[in-house]
C-alpha cells in the first residue's frame, strides 16, 4: 500500500548548473510548506536536501544555474530528455546570471589574471540561459526566486491548472501593496518600471530602488527609463551598471547597458 | 454652560466652527465611539498616505507638497495647517475597492466542496476627502453599483462609509480639478465638510453637515456658530485653491481625442511611456480588475481573488490567439481615450476628475493635459 502511494507521487528533481545554490535553497526555505510539498512530490534528485538519488525519468525538473562549460552544455540535454516538465529557476537559469558579465569581457584575460594555473580552467566564452540550449516549459525569475512563486508553480502543477505568474511591472506590486514610489517621492534610481513582478516589491518597501533581480518585464521600455534616470542625475556608467547585474544577459537589459558602455 | 445654546444653534444652521486640534480630536473620538474605523492622511516614506488615524496629532500638520510631473516632495509650510498638502498617490479607492480582495474560498468535503463567501466591509469614516475624490467616488459608484452588474462588496463598504470631506485651500502643481468641474469646492456626497481656517482669529475648522448623519454628529461637537466672517474666509480659501491650479485640461478634450485616433502623436507618447501601469493604479476612477485562482498544495482549498489590473499590461487585452494591443501606442491611446472620451458614452461623465495623480506618479512624468494639447495641435 505504502509503496503504491509513493509511486503515485510525481517525481521532482532539482538540478544545479553554474549558480550559487540560492534558488534551490528557496525550496528548502519554504519551511512551513516544505512538509506539504514533500507529502505531494517525491524528491527524486535534490542534493541540497537528500543524498538519495532515484533514476529518471522525472515528472518535474527544476533547473538552477547557467551554462558556462562544455560539460554543462551536454548535461542539460540529458536532463531535458529525462524530464516531462522542465522549469528554470532564477536569473542564472533564465538569463545567464551575474556570471554573464563575462559575456562583455575577454574571458581568457580573466582566467590568466585570476588563476595561478589557468591551464586547469576550461570554460565557455559566454554564460548562457538554459533556454538557449533546450526547450524550457516555464521560467521562474529572480535572484533568488520568490518562494511564493515556486509554491504557486508546484501547486498549479499538482492540481493541473495554469500558474499565476504575471509578466507585468514591479510597479504594479508596489501600488497594490501601497508602497510609496521611491523614484517619484525621493528621486531614487529604480528599475521597477521595466522589471518583471514577482518578488513582492521587496526593495522599494525597504526604501530602496528596484535592482531588477527579476529581469525584464514584458515589452520593457528601457530607453525611456534610462533617459529619466539621466534626468535624476545618473551618469552613463551608473546607468550601464544598473542594467548590468543579475540579468545582464537578458536581451533588453543587455541592449540598454550597451547604450551607455 | 453657555456652549449648550451655541451648539443647538450650530446644529440648526448645519454650519459651525470647531477648534482645530481639539475639534478634530473630538470628531475622531466621536466617530470611533460610533464604531467607525477612521482613515485619514498620514506621512509615511516621504509621502502622504491614507491609513488608520486615531488622533489629530497623527495628521501631517504643517506639511505641504510640491507636485510636478514625475516628482513629489513634502516640505514645511509657513503656516501650520492640517490639510494644506493636496494628496498623495493613494486615493480612497484603496478602501472602497481594495487592491486585492478574496471573493470566495472552497473547501473539499466528503460530498464535494463547500463554498464560503466572506465580505470584508468595515465601517469606514474617511477624514479629508477632497472634491476631486468625492467626484471619483461618485464615478466608481456608477461603475460598481449603478450598472447592471453590482459589485456587492463595494456596495456594502460604500453604504457603510461616512465621509468627512475637505475644501482645498491650495492646489498642487499637477492639480486641474477646476477645469474638470470637479473641485476644489466640495458640492455633494459628503456627511460633513471641513474648511481649515488659519489667521488672526486662530486655527479652526468651518464644519458643514451634508447629510442627516452629519447633522447628528455636528450636534454632538463642541462648536460655535459660524459668523459671516468665517464663511467669507472659507470661501476665500477655496477660491485661492481654484486660482492656483497647477494645470488645466482643454475643455474639448473628448472631441480632440475622438478626432485623433490615428494621430502620429501616439508613437511619440509610446517612446516615453514605460507601460508600467502606475497612472491607472493611482487613478481614483480606474476600476479594471482581474480575478485569479489559487489552490493549496494539498488540493483541499481553492480561493478566488479579485485584484487591480491595468490596460497597460499585455494580459489585459489577451484573447484567443494573443494580446490585441501589442504596441505601447495602442495601450496609451486606450487608456486616455477611455478616460476622457468613451467614458462619457459608457457612464455619462468623464472618467477624469483632475486630481493629477497620473502626472505626478508617472515615473517619467507624462502629463495627460499636455498630451491632449499636443494631440490637438496634431503633433
Amino acid at each position: 500500500m505504502a509503496a503504491q502511494k509513493i509511486s503515485a507521487k510525481p517525481k521532482l528533481a532539482v538540478w544545479k548548473f553554474s549558480s550559487c545554490d540560492g534558488c534551490q535553497l528557496s525550496l528548502l526555505g519554504c519551511e512551513d510548506e516544505l512538509l506539504a510539498v514533500a507529502d505531494r512530490v517525491e524528491f527524486a534528485y535534490f542534493l541540497e536536501a537528500t543524498r538519495a538519488q532515484i533514476k529518471g525519468p522525472y515528472d518535474i525538473s527544476l533547473v538552477e544555474g547557467s551554462i558556462t562549460t562544455a560539460e554543462e552544455e551536454e548535461r542539460i540535454h540529458k536532463i531535458r530528455r529525462q524530464s516531462k516538465v522542465l522549469i528554470t529557476i532564477g536569473a542564472c537559469a533564465t538569463a545567464g546570471g551575474i556570471q554573464a558579465l563575462k559575456n562583455f569581457a575577454d574571458v581568457d584575460e580573466f582566467i590568466r589574471t585570476v588563476y595561478a594555473h589557468p591551464e586547469f580552467i576550461k570554460t565557455l566564452q559566454k554564460s548562457t540561459a538554459i533556454a538557449d540550449h533546450v526547450k524550457v516549459d516555464m521560467e521562474l525569475r529572480g535572484c533568488p526566486i520568490d518562494k511564493k512563486q515556486l509554491l504557486e508553480v508546484l501547486g498549479a502543477y499538482l492540481i493541473g491548472r495554469k500558474p499565476n505568474l504575471p509578466d507585468q511591472s514591479q510597479c504594479m506590486e508596489c501600488k497594490l501593496a501601497g508602497t510609496v514610489c521611491v523614484m517619484v517621492a525621493k528621486g531614487q534610481a529604480c528599475l521597477g518600471p521595466v522589471t518583471h513582478a514577482g518578488c513582492g516589491n521587496l526593495c522599494p518597501s525597504f526604501d530602496r530602488g528596484c535592482y531588477g533581480c527579476f529581469g525584464p518585464k514584458e515589452l520593457p521600455n528601457t530607453s525611456a527609463l534610462a533617459a529619466r534616470l539621466g534626468e535624476l542625475g545618473l551618469d552613463d556608467k551608473q546607468r550601464r551598471d544598473l542594467f548590468r547585474t543579475f540579468n545582464t544577459a537578458a536581451a533588453p537589459f543587455m541592449k540598454e547597458s550597451l547604450n551607455y558602455d | 454652560m453657555g456652549k449648550e445654546g451655541d451648539r443647538v444653534q450650530a446644529a440648526a444652521a448645519s454650519v459651525a466652527v470647531i477648534a482645530a486640534s481639539e475639534g478634530l480630536d473630538a470628531l475622531l473620538k466621536l466617530l470611533q465611539r460610533g464604531g467607525y474605523r477612521t482613515i485619514g492622511p498620514k506621512v509615511r516614506d516621504g509621502a502622504v498616505v491614507l491609513e488608520d488615524v486615531s488622533r489629530a496629532d497623527e495628521l501631517p500638520l504643517g506639511l505641504i507638497d510640491d507636485q510636478q510631473p514625475g516628482a513629489y516632495r513634502l516640505s514645511q509650510a509657513k503656516t501650520p495647517a492640517y490639510f494644506d498638502f493636496t494628496h498623495g498617490s493613494q486615493s480612497w479607492k484603496r478602501y472602497l475597492f481594495p487592491p486585492k480582495e478574496k471573493l470566495w474560498s472552497a473547501q473539499k468535503t466528503n460530498k464535494g466542496f463547500e463554498v464560503q463567501h466572506d465580505v470584508d466591509a468595515p465601517k469606514y469614516a474617511f477624514i479629508g476627502v477632497r472634491a476631486c475624490e468625492l467626484n471619483a467616488i461618485a464615478i466608481q459608484d456608477k461603475v460598481f453599483i449603478e450598472g447592471d452588474h453590482v459589485n456587492t462588496s463595494y456596495r456594502e463598504r460604500r453604504e457603510k462609509a461616512l465621509i468627512v470631506a475637505l475644501n482645498c485651500r491650495r492646489a498642487g502643481g499637477t492639480c486641474f480639478c477646476a477645469s474638470m468641474n470637479a473641485g476644489p469646492k466640495v458640492e455633494r456626497g459628503y456627511d460633513l465638510a471641513l474648511t481649515e481656517l488659519t489667521g488672526k482669529n486662530g486655527h479652526s475648522f468651518l464644519i458643514e453637515a451634508g447629510s442627516e448623519q452629519g447633522e447628528k454628529i455636528l450636534a454632538k461637537l463642541d462648536a460655535r456658530p459660524a459668523t459671516p466672517a468665517d464663511l467669507k474666509a472659507a470661501a476665500k480659501a477655496v477660491d485661492q485653491a481654484a486660482q492656483s491650479m497647477g494645470r488645466e485640461m482643454p475643455k474639448s478634450a473628448r472631441k480632440i481625442l475622438s478626432k485623433n485616433l490615428e494621430s502620429a502623436h501616439w508613437q511619440d507618447v509610446a517612446k516615453r511611456c514605460l507601460d508600467c501601469a502606475n497612472c491607472t493604479l493611482v487613478c481614483p476612477t480606474c476600476f479594471c480588475n482581474t480575478t485569479t485562482d489559487s489552490t493549496s498544495l494539498d488540493g483541499q482549498n481553492a480561493e478566488r481573488w479579485r485584484q487591480w489590473d491595468s490596460c497597460f499590461t499585455l494580459d489585459f487585452s489577451y484573447i484567443h490567439g494573443g494580446a490585441i494591443r501589442r504596441e505601447g501606442s495602442q495601450r496609451y491611446r486606450q487608456w486616455i481615450t477611455h478616460k476622457l472620451a468613451s467614458w462619457h458614452e459608457q457612464f455619462g461623465v468623464s472618467g477624469c476628475v483632475g486630481c493629477g495623480r497620473c502626472i505626478t506618479w508617472c515615473p517619467v512624468g507624462i502629463d495627460i493635459t499636455a498630451e491632449v494639447r499636443a494631440l490637438a495641435k496634431g503633433k
